[in-house]
């Protein structure tokens, strides 16, 4: 079983990061094939910023596809650019707290995540991203739970322990979403 | 039996037939560089980075290691041999053109990183194993085969004085402009030499010995000429000295 | 087994060459390449190594010839115009028997190009990275287990031949992640032996009686320009016996034959599987070193019955393509799927490529 993930967003909201969680998780816990793609452009700073993660059983051909099976769109210009980047009966992730367009197509599934204002009232707004992480393995079950917050403690909380806590709240609340919206999709 | 009171220096090759042209310094200068090596018991340490031009005739005179740069890059490859070398006496030898022109970016860097090394620059004015093209160096209003209406301010620019550029950087221990156009001269540039080499010894860092030099074939004079024209002109642009000895 | 470790490409090639005992390395900024320089700057003071950051990529193209010239196992990289750059130094080390191990992460070109990754500089690579006619081995790896993989054996083979080697990667390899084992690391004992070894290396003559010159043809005066070029000629020739190098990928029945290199190779091999899902028998020949190149892998294909060959990369016009046709000479049909402006070939050209091939 091959799956392949586009997150996109503005610099800043952790999409890289996002991606890395994902994909350090696969290489260091299980013994599934793993790539990561981060796009790169002239910019430094600003602007808009995508990766691309294959996870996979068997070696990974291609690790940028034109067509994901999930795309996470945080922003709109992301949901312009890639919500036609979904194959069809894949699933669009939005962080429905800024995300207006919609995508406009019927042969995909759409996952709100209302994860700006749940990362606010959690009282950190950086934490947007691993809501969404959340989001993602409780409506795709590609990787463990447990796995990915491991991961996110040892990566994340290895210099700043003290967000292990408010990290771990995010994950959990993102994940009871993803899983509510498999769970009522089938 | 008579004694010896004079020879060719050890480091240069027995019976080598040099390929510089009569009267041409170069001669003078790879003889002090070799009598200087001797004299600090360096001439088997030593590696010299070559040059491209009449100073790449020099391999056929030096016996010593050699490693031959493309042009205008000796300063590039001897500042990463000597940090991998660093026990190795080091020196590049270059002219104007290479190492004032097409090698200046490499010259100005290394310097500015305070390599530790010797650059050892002959300074003629001209190209002159290309058969007498405008240098960095050639003085306003000489005639060369690439300006052949003489060398014009406003077209050409002014010459480019090395060892005033190169005093402008923080980074360098030693700079000196010498030449070996008479016999007093050539004793004050073996010390110059000398003193370079030393400076590289004790790890002090850049160390540049620019020879004001000659050539005769290119600039159409006999050699005596040649260095009367050393005296009366270059010299005026080029003055001869010791800019920095830190 | 080594520990399974998610890096990235730039990175997993700069931490191997010093593994494989790499300690000299010059380079200068340029996208999509600048992990490689940065990686150096902060690991080869970890191993008493040297890292310079040149004044241009001239610059630290004959710092590393000139490192070479010391004995020490040296490298540099950069991408595309940057290499073009560094041609100059490149056609010096072959010139002077001098190994160096060079590393492209290709982008896109003519010129400045784009930033993104490309596979344009195929005929630069293996046909004429500098002046000269001198030829080089060019290693590509299609994922970063062979891009670490073909780095340490970049080092052997430019040592072995006291040759320039190249690894033509591009800016896809480079800076994507993926997991790699990376080699045990040699002890300093056997990186100072293999500089030892390197009795040429200029380092003084310290009594020894034949001074050593780095030059090439027309400054050795012990060896004439055209008794070097043969020698040369010589070797390039053998190494068409000795360091050809590929994958055959279940070409046995195949009735199509996808041939592709480095990044696209990868892309190309999951199209077979999905091509036999469909009923066509696809197969794949995929050169690891494109020079020399792999004339034998296509020939012993049965090419007079195969519908054809789809030729993949990302080059537009081909490049690659140039070197396949030359041993297919007509005896089968040859279509190509291509990208350029940045777009990594999309797996969905080589499979509509293929397809064309069975109407």
């Amino acid at each position: 079983m091959e799956k392949s993930f586009i997150i996109a967003g503005f610099g800043g909201q952790g999409v890289m990061v996002a991606g890395q969680l994902l994909s350090y998780t696969a290489c260091e816990t299980t013994d599934k094939y793993v790539t990561y793609f981060p796009s790169y452009g002239a910019e430094m700073r600003g602007g808009t910023a995508n990766c691309y993660v294959v996870i996979s059983d068997e070696p990974v051909g291609a690790p940028k596809v034109n067509q994901a099976d999930y795309v996470v769109c945080l922003n709109d210009p992301s949901m312009a650019k890639f919500k036609d980047a979904v194959v069809p009966g894949g699933t669009i992730f939005t962080n429905s707290s800024v995300v207006t367009i919609e995508p406009e197509r019927s042969d995909i599934h759409v996952v709100k995540v209302d994860a700006g204002s749940i990362a606010i009232e959690l009282g950190a707004p950086k934490v947007l991203n691993l809501v969404i992480v959340g989001a993602i393995i409780g409506y795709t079950d590609v990787l463990p739970a447990e796995n990915v917050l491991q991961t996110a403690f040892k990566k994340l909380g290895a210099k700043r322990p003290e967000l292990n806590p408010i990290n771990e709240a995010a994950f959990r609340r993102g994940w009871e979403i993803g899983r509510k919206a498999k769970e009522e999709q089938v | 039996m008579m004694e010896k009171v004079y020879s060719r220096p050890a480091g240069i090759f027995e019976g080598a037939v040099t390929g510089f042209c009569p009267g041409c310094m170069h001669s003078s200068v790879c003889k002090i560089i070799c009598e200087v090596l001797d004299e600090l018991g360096q001439l088997d340490n030593a590696c010299y980075v070559q040059g491209v031009g009449c100073c790449g005739l020099a391999v056929t005179y030096f016996d010593m290691d050699t490693v031959a740069a493309p042009h205008g890059r000796a300063c590039a490859i001897a500042s990463s041999f000597k940090r991998c070398s660093p026990e190795t006496l080091v020196f590049t030898y270059q002219g104007d053109g290479d190492l004032a022109a097409i090698g200046l970016a490499e010259t100005m860097s290394a310097a500015n990183r305070g390599e530790n090394f010797t650059v050892i620059f002959v300074n003629n004015g001209i190209y002159g194993m290309t058969g007498g093209q405008m240098a960095p160096t050639t003085l306003l209003g000489a005639k060369t085969t690439t300006t052949p209406f003489g060398r014009d301010e406003r077209e050409h620019g002014a010459p480019m004085h090395m060892c005033e550029l190169l005093n402008q950087l923080d980074a360098p221990a030693y700079i000196a402009r010498v030449t070996a156009a008479d016999v007093p001269n050539a004793k004050k540039a073996r010390a110059a030499v000398k003193k370079a080499f030393q400076y590289q010894l004790e790890g002090k860092g850049f160390s540049f010995v620019e020879f004001v030099s000659n050539c005769p074939t290119n600039w159409g004079m006999s050699p005596l000429e040649s260095l009367d024209h050393v005296h009366n002109v270059i010299l005026k642009e080029f003055p001869l000295g010791e800019f920095r000895a830190k | 087994m080594a520990e399974k470790i998610f890096m990235k490409g730039c990175e997993a090639v700069a931490e191997t060459a010093v593994r494989a005992g790499c300690r000299f390395f010059a380079g200068y900024p340029i996208t999509p390449q600048n992990d490689v320089p940065e990686y150096f700057a902060r690991r080869m003071p970890e191993v008493n190594g040297v890292f310079i950051q040149g004044e241009s990529e001239v610059a630290s193209s004959n710092m590393a010839y000139g490192a070479a010239a010391a004995g020490v196992r040296s490298m540099t990289s950069s991408s595309s115009c940057g290499i073009s750059l560094k041609s100059e130094a490149i056609s010096w080390m072959a010139g002077a028997n001098l190994p160096v191990v060079i590393a492209n992460f290709q982008r896109g070109g003519p010129g400045i190009g784009t930033i993104q990754p490309a596979q344009q500089d195929y005929l630069q690579a293996t046909h004429a990275s500098g002046n000269g006619g001198f030829r080089m081995l060019v290693l590509s790896p299609m994922n970063l287990q062979e891009a670490v993989d073909m780095t340490w054996q970049a080092f052997e083979l430019a040592d072995k031949y006291s040759k320039p080697v190249m690894l033509l990667m591009d800016g896809f390899t480079g800076t994507m992640m993926e997991p790699v084992e990376l080699p045990e690391p040699l002890s300093e004992e056997e990186v100072a032996a293999i500089r030892a070894s390197k009795t040429w290396a200029a380092r003084g003559k310290h009594g020894g009686p034949q001074h050593k010159v780095m030059c090439g043809p027309g400054l050795d005066t012990r060896i004439s320009q055209e008794q070097m070029n043969e020698r040369d000629a010589e070797l390039y020739e053998s190494w068409k016996t000795t360091e050809v190098e590929y994958e055959d990928y279940m070409t046995g029945d195949a009735e199509i034959v996808l041939t592709a290199y480095g990044i696209t190779g990868r892309i190309a091999k999951s199209a077979v599987k999905l091509l036999r899902a469909e009923g066509i028998r696809a197969g794949l020949i995929r050169p690891k070193k494109v020079y020399p190149f792999p004339d034998a892998a296509y020939e012993k294909l049965p090419l007079e019955k195969l519908r054809g060959i789809v030729s993949a990369e990302m080059s537009i016009p081909a490049q690659f393509a140039e070197d396949v046709e030359r041993v297919v000479h007509g005896r089968t049909r040859i279509v190509t799927a291509l990208s350029s402006g940045g777009e990594v070939l999309d797996r969905a050209a080589i499979l509509d490529a293929a397809r064309s091939l069975m109407k």
